[in-house]
């Protein structure tokens, strides 16, 4: 087991600015951990991409997983806040994260278009009224989902189209509110990803559910 | 910012979809940071960047090591060079400046921002 990474750096007044590292981004370090070999025989990635890497705790994990400079991770933000702390985060664990601040991938694509070999994501998906999402407080931001907690999800699905490679996989945390069903048929009967739960577990009331996406075989072409 | 992210940067205005790449470096303040060499990594990495674009890129910053064309072979001195420009140069400030419409973005404390306002998505 690879130990979390390394937080100390992180106070409570940081955590007025950005989503605090819960059980949700440790249920997805659990997925990238169990997936590793998978990770490094299947796909042997160059580069990565973690859409809102808040504290920037996921990305520095799986930079430590994969070794330092073995791949480019590549980490966005809406959070001009996030985005500086998750460089921190990377920098007191050895680990270079490449971050910008964009609103999703803006300014990525279509540079990124089908060049991305691992992309993760723990979008905000907490079912809120739909206007929650423009919310002006960044943290409210980093969590409301909009109905079903499913807005800013539909936005990520196409750009995962977009961005993955020939091989590359995708990670997205939803719960079960999200429908994860919905999204599996969704991917599958829109851009033929197969998926399945590589690992779930019960938050209190929420059930936290990391999918993982694939293309449909190699050189599939749109 | 590192040339390997502004090498995927692209403006994204409503309405600029021509020209705009790469963005322009202007002003811009170097760090030197030493990083482990990864000949691997930097063979795979190689074919995703848009080569030419590079090597306007540094040439603004004011590298000029490296060759216009791409090497059919990359030997250890090519790499050591485009480990050095690609992942140890760091682009602490600056200005990034689409060549179409002039739309600046700003690189503060090695961070790219990439946003814009509501009028111009």
């Amino acid at each position: 087991m690879l130990p979390t990474p390394n937080l100390d750096h992180l106070s409570s007044k940081d955590y007025e600015q950005i989503y605090e590292p819960s059980e949700d981004t440790f249920l997805l370090l659990d997925a990238l951990e169990s997936e590793i070999t998978f990770i490094k025989n299947e796909i042997n990635p160059c580069i990565c991409l973690e859409i809102g890497s808040g504290s920037g705790c996921v990305s520095t994990f799986l930079g430590q997983l994969l070794g330092n400079n073995s791949t480019v991770l590549f980490c966005t933000d809406i959070n001009p806040n996030a985005t500086s702390i998750t460089v921190e985060t990377g920098r007191r664990n050895s680990i270079y994260l490449d971050s910008i601040t964009t609103n999703l991938t803006s300014g990525l694509l279509p540079r990124l278009y089908h060049s991305v070999d691992i992309l993760c994501c723990n979008p905000p998906y907490a079912v809120t009224p739909h206007e929650d999402i423009y919310s002006k407080n960044i943290i409210e931001k980093a969590w409301a989902g909009g109905i079903n907690g499913r807005e800013v999800i539909d936005m990520i699905l196409p750009l995962a189209n977009d961005l993955l490679s020939d091989n590359g996989t995708f990670y997205l945390l939803v719960i079960s509110d999200n429908k994860p069903d919905e999204i599996r048929e969704k991917m599958w009967k829109q851009y033929q990803f197969h998926s399945e739960v590589v690992i779930s577990r019960l938050a209190g009331r929420e059930k936290l559910i990391i999918l993982k996406f694939r293309r449909n075989g190699r050189n599939i072409n749109d | 910012m590192r040339l390997v992210t502004h090498n995927m940067l692209q403006c994204h205005v409503r309405g600029c979809n021509v020209n705009n790449y790469p963005l322009q470096l202007s002003e811009v303040e170097i760090e030197i940071q030493e990083t482990e060499f990864n000949s691997q990594f930097l063979r795979s990495m190689i074919r995703k960047l848009e080569w030419s674009a590079l090597i306007n890129s540094a040439r603004e910053i004011g590298i000029t090591t490296l060759p216009e064309v791409l090497p059919d072979d990359f030997d250890e001195d090519f790499l050591r060079n485009i480990h050095r420009v690609l992942l140890e140069t760091h682009i602490q400030q600056g200005k990034m400046t689409c060549p179409n419409c002039n739309h600046v973005y700003l690189v503060r404390d090695g961070i790219p921002n990439m946003l814009l306002n509501e009028s111009e998505t």
